[in-house]
Order: C-alpha cells, then structure tokens, then sequence
C-alpha cells in the first residue's frame, strides 16, 4: 500500500533516535579533546629518541653514529657528535635535531639504527605559533623514556627489549671467556648482500 | 488649517467618542455552546497581566495598548519559539543522525541560536551591483510581515485571540499565499538568472501546493459551519463520555483533510522533503542566492514562522484547538494545551526532515496534481455527507462510518495503486 514505506522510514528513524540516547553503539561520537581516543598500536607519525634509566640525556641510547642522518631521505635529522675535552667522541649526541615539518614519517631511521635508539612517536598535537623554531626538535623534546616507548607500543617495545637483552646476554659471554670468541661469532650473521 | 491643529481636533473628537459599546463587546464573557465556563484564575491570567499593565489607561487608549501588548506578546514569544525551534531541529537531527548536534555553545548547546543570531547580525550585506536595491530590501521585509500578519487570527487559548475575525481562515489562507509574492520579489530583484529560476520553482511549486492546502480544511469548514477560527475552535468542544473529543481529525473527513493539509503545509513552508526552492545540496540557495547577513536571517525567521503558523492552523481546524484531548485534564490552561499541540506538530516536521530524502521537481508537481488534489476533491463530497448525515443515530451511525471510511480509503487505495504501478518498484540502472 502506498505510504506504508514512508511509516517503515519513519520507524527506523525513531529507533535511531531514542537508541542514541541509551545505545553506545548507536551513539559512537568521540568529543575528541575531551575524550582522547586510544590510537592504534601501528599508528607513527614522527621519531623520537628512547633514553634508558632516569636521566633524559645521560640516558639516551642514541651513540651519535649519524647513519639515520646519512639515510634519511628528506634529510631532516641533523646530529652533531659530542667530544670530551680531549677531543674523543664520547658516543653522545651533543646536538640532535630534527625538523617536523620536513619528517615525512617514513621510519627509515628507525629500520636503519643499529642501537634501537630512534622509535616513532604517537604524539600528534604539534601545532605551534611559531613555524620555524616551534617545529625543529631538539635533543631535550626528542627524549622520551623506555617507559613511555611500552605505552604507545607494547609489542614492538616488548620485541626490543628481547633483541637487546639476547644482546647483552652475548657480550657479556663474549667479555667472560675473553680471548677465543672471535667477535664475528658474536655478531648475528648478515644477510646475504644484494646483487647490485 | 496647521497640522497641529488638526491632530488636536481628530484627538478631541476621538476622545469624545463613545468607546464604551466596542469595548463592551471586547470584554463581555464569551459565552461557549458547550457550555463551559470560565472560572480558572490561570485561564485568565494572560489577560489580567495585560490589563495590569493597561487598565490605568483611559478607554480608547486602553484598546490600542492592548493591541500593541498582543503583537509585541507574539513576535516575542514566536521569535523566541524560533530560536529554539532551529536549535531543536539540530539537536534532534543529530540523535537521529547518532551524534550530539551542537553542544559547545552555553550549557549543552542552548546558547546555539544566539551565538548563530550574532553572527547573521556582524556578516557583511551584499546586495549585488545591478540589483534592485529597493525590491532586494523588501523582499524579506514583506515575506516576514506577511508571515506574522498570519498569526492574528489563531486562538492560543479560550481568551486568548488577537482579532476575531469572521472569516479568519480566509484570512489566513490570503495572507499566507501572499508569501509567494514575496519569494517572487526576492528572485527578481537579485537580478541573478539562477535566483530568477529558482523563484519560478519555487512558485510553482507554492501555487500547486495553495489548491491542496485550501481543499484540504473546506470539509472542516463545512462540518463547523463557520469560517471564524473561534468559531471551528467552539464545535469541537465536548466529549464523547469524557473520553472521547469531537475533534476533527477523529471525523474520516477530518482525518483525511489533516493528512492532506499537513503534506501541503510541507510544501507551503518550504520543508523536507518538498524544500526544492532552497535545496542546500544541490542548488546553492534558490531565492536566497544573493542574500547574506541578517537578510537571510529573515527569510530563515519567516520560513520558520510559516510552519509555524500552519502548524497552529492545523491544531486550530483538526485537533481542537485550544482544547484539552481528556475532560479530567481540562483544569490545565488551555494556551498550554495549545502550545503542547503546536509543539508536537511541529516535532513532526522535525521528524519527518530527519527521515525523508528530497523529492524531484516532477515527482513533487505529479503528487500535488495527480494525487493530492484529486483525493482533497473526494474528500470534498465525504465531508458534505458526513455533513448531511449529522442526525443519524443508532444503527445508521455503522453504515454512516462504513460509508465515509469507504469514501475516504478507498479512492487512496485506487490512487495509490494507479500511482504504485507506474513509478513505485523503480529500478535503477546505474546506481
């Protein structure tokens, strides 16, 4: 009969309605900067340095070995190694600096540090007033402790942590028979290098 | 003769007057066919604020404060139902929608709809270059104060009607089509070819919609027998063992003109799923294409106040008016029982924008030509027997409901039928 479509529509309306006042699966707005929506574990948007222990700067993993400079396509990362004062490289950074607003997030730093000492962050809210210093990171905002790497991601942390620790294991076993352990047996064997 | 003179002569001879017989008319107790009477202090008590506010004034004077108390009363109370109304719209469009609606302004969003009024009032107002500059002014101007003038003659309650007219719904049908006019204006003076177009939608669609609309009450018309809205408000008095209202819309008649009046108001207010003249997703904004600011603002007031208007007409010729729906409940005023029928009607229009999609220029012109104006001349001849077949009692009150209810379903169903068959199971090919 005609108009029996209009009464269907009408009822789905209806539900909808009151369903939205007591269904959470109707109602599934996020008032987003009052409730902060958990991210997913994959998401990543820009690198930050993962420091061991309490101290921001004494711990970082970062040895300043510059090969996420080297790789970095937009070449946003710009490192200067630190020295004592009689000029030896004291395995720091002294200057680490990274530009957000040239990062194009595509994580080749983090594949290509060999000391898991640059993860990508989670951390999205960064709008500044101020384009030019307000974007460049420095060493003291990239530090971000081991604590706060579990948090935004638990898996890949958790793999990390067992890679570094099988690591350490290894050294330690290679320091305790000194001599005989060659330290290509401690290191895990290379790939096969490409045929170019 | 110096103008000054003048006045001080009309003044005196006005004053001068005797006043006395008019206003007698005005305040002597109406006396109902139904007898009821009018004892509730909360009944009058509109009334005796307005002449707490007036009575220390002399007699002729008196009137016009009390007029002026009226129209300053209904623009304040219809603005503000306004204002809340398009908050309501936005809030209910969103639950049915599964999101909040705006809640950012004021507590949980009340404070929407002066926020949206400050910023119609700071925006710039453009009137194009080869505009007319007047016509482009008076557009809305007229469409408001045609919109408004409309509100004159409904009663809000048993005291409460601006000016009783005697023949008030013609009135208000005249007024209200004066509207097209007004939308026509606004069209022209844009001088704007797509404004121009949109106009002349919209006018066809308004004079389609004016046939209906009319032919849907006449039946209402005839049952009261009176064209005054007091006078449709008084023969739907009373209740049928204290259940049971004589309200119009319970009359097959009746049912069938409300169902008819309530699509046409639709389209006469310009409502989904009839709102083509300004369809905001698709055409940039009909009529109002080059209107901005607080001029837009005004035609957004008056179409509210259109639906409105209709709306109270709707609760004034079919659901009893000012009427309560029980008589145990009539101890509540009746402006209240008004307002809450006003409302839920008007919940209804929300409702139905919510739910159904757009109709196309043709799908709109056939359902007012080829199937509303036909059942609203049927339904002509149902309301003149169910006029003529008043005194039947008993056993002839059967085959008197059997015979309307044929008269009222059965040409739907014909016309449904004929209408399902050619267009309803549609296929699309590229969708």
């Amino acid at each position: 009969m005609l108009g029996t479509g209009l009464l269907k529509g009408l009822a789905v309306t209806a539900k909808n309605f009151v369903g939205s006042f007591h269904d959470p699966k109707r109602y599934t707005t996020v008032e987003y900067p009052e409730q902060p929506t958990k991210l997913p574990e994959n998401y990543r948007n820009f690198p930050f340095l993962v420091f061991d222990g309490e101290q921001p700067i004494d711990g970082l993993r970062c040895v300043a070995c510059k090969i996420c400079e080297a790789e970095c396509p937009p070449q946003c990362i710009y490192i200067i190694p630190d020295r004592d004062e009689k000029g030896r490289p004291t395995k720091k950074p002294k200057v680490f600096d990274l530009d957000v607003s040239v990062c194009m997030s595509c994580q080749i730093c983090v594949e290509v540090c060999p000391f898991d000492a640059i993860k990508m962050d989670q951390h999205f809210e960064i709008a500044t007033a101020d384009r030019f210093n307000g974007l460049l990171l420095h060493r003291e905002d990239l530090a971000k402790s081991d604590a706060y790497y579990h948090s935004i991601h638990p898996t890949e942390a958790a793999q990390v942590d067992e890679i570094l620790a099988e690591a350490k294991r290894k050294a330690e076993a290679k320091a305790k028979p000194a001599a005989p352990a060659a330290p290509a047996a401690v290191k895990p064997p290379e790939p096969p290098a490409p045929a170019v | 003769m110096s103008p000054a003179v003048w006045f001080g002569e009309v003044g005196a001879s006005l004053l001068a007057m005797d006043w006395t017989p008019a206003i007698a008319s005005k305040l002597a107790p109406t006396v109902f066919p139904t007898g009821q009477t009018e004892s509730a202090f909360a009944e009058r008590l509109p009334l005796l604020l307005r002449d707490a506010v007036t009575g220390s004034l002399p007699e002729p004077w008196r009137w016009l404060a009390n007029s002026l108390i009226a129209i300053v009363a209904i623009i304040v109370i219809f603005a503000s139902l306004f204002a809340l109304l398009t908050l309501a719209e936005r809030k209910i469009l969103g639950r049915v929608q599964n999101r909040p609606g705006p809640n950012r302004t004021g507590w949980g969003g009340i404070l929407q709809p002066l926020a949206d009024g400050i910023k119609m009032l700071t925006k710039e107002d453009i009137v194009p270059a080869a505009a007319d500059r007047l016509l482009h002014f008076l557009a809305p101007v007229v469409l408001l104060a045609l919109s408004i003038v409309t509100f004159a003659v409904i009663p809000y309650g048993r005291h409460l009607v601006p000016v009783e007219l005697d023949a008030a719904v013609l009135y208000f049908f005249a007024a209200g089509a004066a509207t097209e006019l007004a939308i026509f204006m606004a069209g022209w003076a844009s001088r704007n070819k797509y404004s121009l177009l949109a106009a002349m939608r919209a006018l066809a669609q308004l004079i389609s919609y004016e046939l209906p609309l009319l032919l849907a009450f006449v039946p209402v018309v005839m049952l009261a027998g009176s064209l005054a809205t007091t006078g449709i408000v008084a023969a739907q008095g009373g209740w049928l063992g204290g259940v049971l209202p004589h309200w119009h819309v319970l009359t097959p008649p009746g049912f069938a003109g409300f169902v008819i009046f309530m699509i046409a108001a639709l389209a006469e207010s310009n409502r989904s799923p009839f709102d083509l003249p300004e369809a905001e997703s698709e055409l940039i904004a009909g009529h109002l294409t080059e209107y901005s600011g607080f001029k837009y603002a005004l035609f957004f007031m008056a179409e509210y106040l259109g639906m409105c208007a209709l709306s109270g007409m709707a609760v004034t010729l079919f659901l009893g008016g000012w009427h309560a729906p029980l008589a145990a409940l009539e101890f509540i005023p009746s402006y209240v029982w008004f307002a809450v029928k006003l409302l839920a009607l008007l919940l209804g229009f929300i409702w139905i924008r919510a739910t159904f999609p757009r109709l196309r220029i043709d799908q709109l012109t056939r359902l007012a030509w080829k199937f509303l104006v036909p059942l609203a001349l049927i339904n002509l001849l149902t309301g003149g027997f169910w006029v003529l077949t008043t005194h039947w009692t008993g056993g002839m009150l059967v085959v008197r409901w059997a015979i309307a209810l044929v008269l009222v379903v059965g040409p739907f169903l014909a016309l449904g039928r004929q209408f399902q068959a050619r267009y309803a199971p549609r296929t699309y090919r590229y969708a």
